[in-house]
């Protein structure tokens, strides 16, 4: 009788000992939960919109679905498949221009004896340290002049700017790995600079150009601000379609295009993950 | 040698000439446009037209973008410290993928998800209705100053946690381990070892958030309805409507003593505990 008793009381005793790991378990398990909410909530609402037909005030889910808005938005004539096709024009012509300039810059800088290396991988850096803004507004000014407005070369230029930071600091990152030694033995057995740039040193620095790129794409599909500035209203990219289609209350085929547009981003989060861990991350710049 | 060097500046040159030419020009005369006349002569007349114009507005602007930074550094510095102590091991796996989720999806597309997701009639008071929590007559519309808050909070948390938590893993663990057996709870090990080390990449996130949330202007557009609104729309506005670059490069240079006032804060702190360290 006094055993069990005591056993009872050296079980209580276990449970409260364990009572706050598990107060702190379910505690957690809850932040997870509601996190989780506020972030499939809004996406969940994306994707109903682009199969509702009629979605009326006091109805809490759409009282008639379909597909009538993705056939609108797939027509050959719609505007939503040549702003696409526009949009991917601009964005191949930023990865080329971004590429050009910044695979030589990279490579330069990737050199410790470069000199004032920090000023000029700096200089890359403000273009993300200012409010952009009113430079874009600005350069629609200076664009103007010089009747690049409303053309594709401008937009193109606008988001070239807007991806050098990330196409120049990756391309360094992806240089600095390359391995002097193999260019110093390439020229020793008598190959020439050029030939030993495109067969020794960038082949070992393509993964992380070709990272670049992916970014650099990215960013130009999905920059608004620039565009609206430069390219409107006569160049029009599918982040400005969205944007007149919202505006305008046609939120199906807002909805659609947002849903296009977030197919590359979640195709590249998913290559990514694999390379992008915090800890590479807090390397990069080094 | 020296022809080395010289080749290598060679290099660098387009890219920088680009920077130049298509930045820090630009940079340069919005700052001159903003306080000056048309023939040239130094005046205060458009940051003074913009002040009466605009007041609230850049009111409004700074309280928002100060509401969504110290969430962001809460939120953040919370889902950064369960990542790196929480000791089980599941919660870890989800929350790492979990928080990641936005850091993709652009913010134009954010922008329409929140328009509908927080309308009258949107997803979150739909729920809210269906589980009994209000009725139909109590919904309000969060399309506005909270809006923008949610929006900005929900998009740069992946951003900002990504660079905390590399922050907090990059910390030696030995200290940690160490002061986990002098027994110190998990609570006492964050406050006391780990957010003193992480201030400065807090304060850079925060910062390059602020800078971000300046410069989107879909956000203030799509979500901010009616006024008061950011200055980023009145900027827009402003160009578009009126041709009046002067008033607009002016509350530009708003925008940007906002940034560098949070920078200044920042830089401030951490020059003050380099200060009390040494």
């Amino acid at each position: 009788m006094i055993n069990t008793h005591v056993t009872i009381q050296s079980m209580v005793l276990e449970k409260l000992k364990n009572m706050p790991l598990k107060f702190n378990f379910w505690l957690q398990i809850l932040f997870i939960l509601v996190f989780a909410l506020v972030l499939f909530g809004p996406i969940v609402n994306l994707l109903i919109w682009t199969v509702t037909e009629v979605w009326y005030f006091p109805h809490a889910l759409p009282s008639q679905w379909g597909f009538k808005y993705w056939h609108q938005v797939f027509n050959p004539y719609s505007n939503v498949s040549s702003s696409l096709f526009t949009s991917i024009i601009i964005a191949i012509l930023t990865v080329c221009v971004c590429l050009l300039v910044s695979v030589p810059a990279g490579y330069a800088l990737s050199k410790r004896s470069m000199p004032f290396r920090v000023f000029w991988m700096l200089l890359f850096l403000i273009p993300q340290a200012f409010p952009n803004l009113t430079v874009y507004m600005n350069i629609a000014r200076l664009f103007y002049e010089f009747g690049l407005n409303g053309t594709l070369l401008g937009v193109v230029l606008v988001h070239s700017i807007h991806g050098l930071m990330f196409s120049v600091w990756i391309s360094v990152a992806a240089f600095s790995t390359t391995d002097p030694m193999l260019e110093r033995a390439s020229r020793n057995l008598g190959a020439g600079p050029i030939y030993t740039f495109f067969h020794i040193i960038l082949p070992q620095a393509a993964p992380g150009i070709i990272a670049s790129c992916i970014f650099v794409f990215l960013e130009s599909l999905d920059e608004f601000t620039g565009t609206f500035f430069v390219g409107a209203p006569d160049i029009s990219t599918l982040p400005l379609l969205l944007y007149s289609a919202s505006m305008e209350g046609n939120y199906q085929i807002a909805s659609i295009t947002a849903l296009i547009l977030l197919v590359p981003s979640i195709l590249f989060m998913l290559i990514i993950n694999k390379f992008m861990s915090p800890e590479m991350l807090s390397k990069l710049g080094k | 040698m020296h022809f080395k060097i010289s080749k290598n500046l060679w290099l660098v040159a387009p890219a920088a000439i680009m920077v130049a030419i298509l930045f820090l020009y630009p940079l340069c005369f919005s700052l001159y446009s903003a306080i000056t006349l048309d023939n040239g002569s130094f005046t205060l007349e458009h940051l003074h037209t913009s002040f009466e114009l605009y007041s609230n507005d850049i009111l409004f602007t700074i309280l928002i973008v100060l509401i969504s930074v110290i969430l962001l550094a809460l939120l953040s510095t919370i889902i950064a410290a369960l990542i790196v102590l929480s000791p089980f091991r599941s919660v870890v796996l989800i929350l790492g993928v979990l928080y990641r989720l936005p850091l993709f999806i652009p913010f134009i597309v954010t922008a329409q998800m929140m328009r509908t997701f927080l309308a009258k009639n949107g997803l979150m008071n739909n729920a809210f209705i269906a589980s009994g929590l209000m009725t139909p007559m109590d919904t309000v519309s969060f399309l506005g100053w909270s809006g923008i808050i949610i929006t900005f909070v929900w998009k740069q948390l992946a951003f900002s946690t990504l660079l905390i938590t590399g922050a907090m893993s990059a910390l030696d663990e030995s200290q940690i381990r160490a002061a986990r057996n002098l027994g110190a709870s998990r609570f006492k090990i964050l406050t006391q070892i780990i957010l003193p080390q992480i201030f400065p990449t807090l304060g850079v996130a925060m910062v390059l958030s602020t800078v971000t949330m300046m410069s989107v202007l879909s956000v203030p557009l799509m979500i901010g309805t009616g006024t008061p609104t950011m200055i980023s729309a009145d900027m827009a506005f402003r160009v578009n409507s009126y041709g009046d670059y002067h008033v607009a490069n002016a509350l530009g240079l708003v925008s940007y003593a906002i940034c560098a006032g949070l920078a200044w804060f920042y830089l401030r702190h951490s020059l003050k505990d380099k200060g009390a360290t040494a």
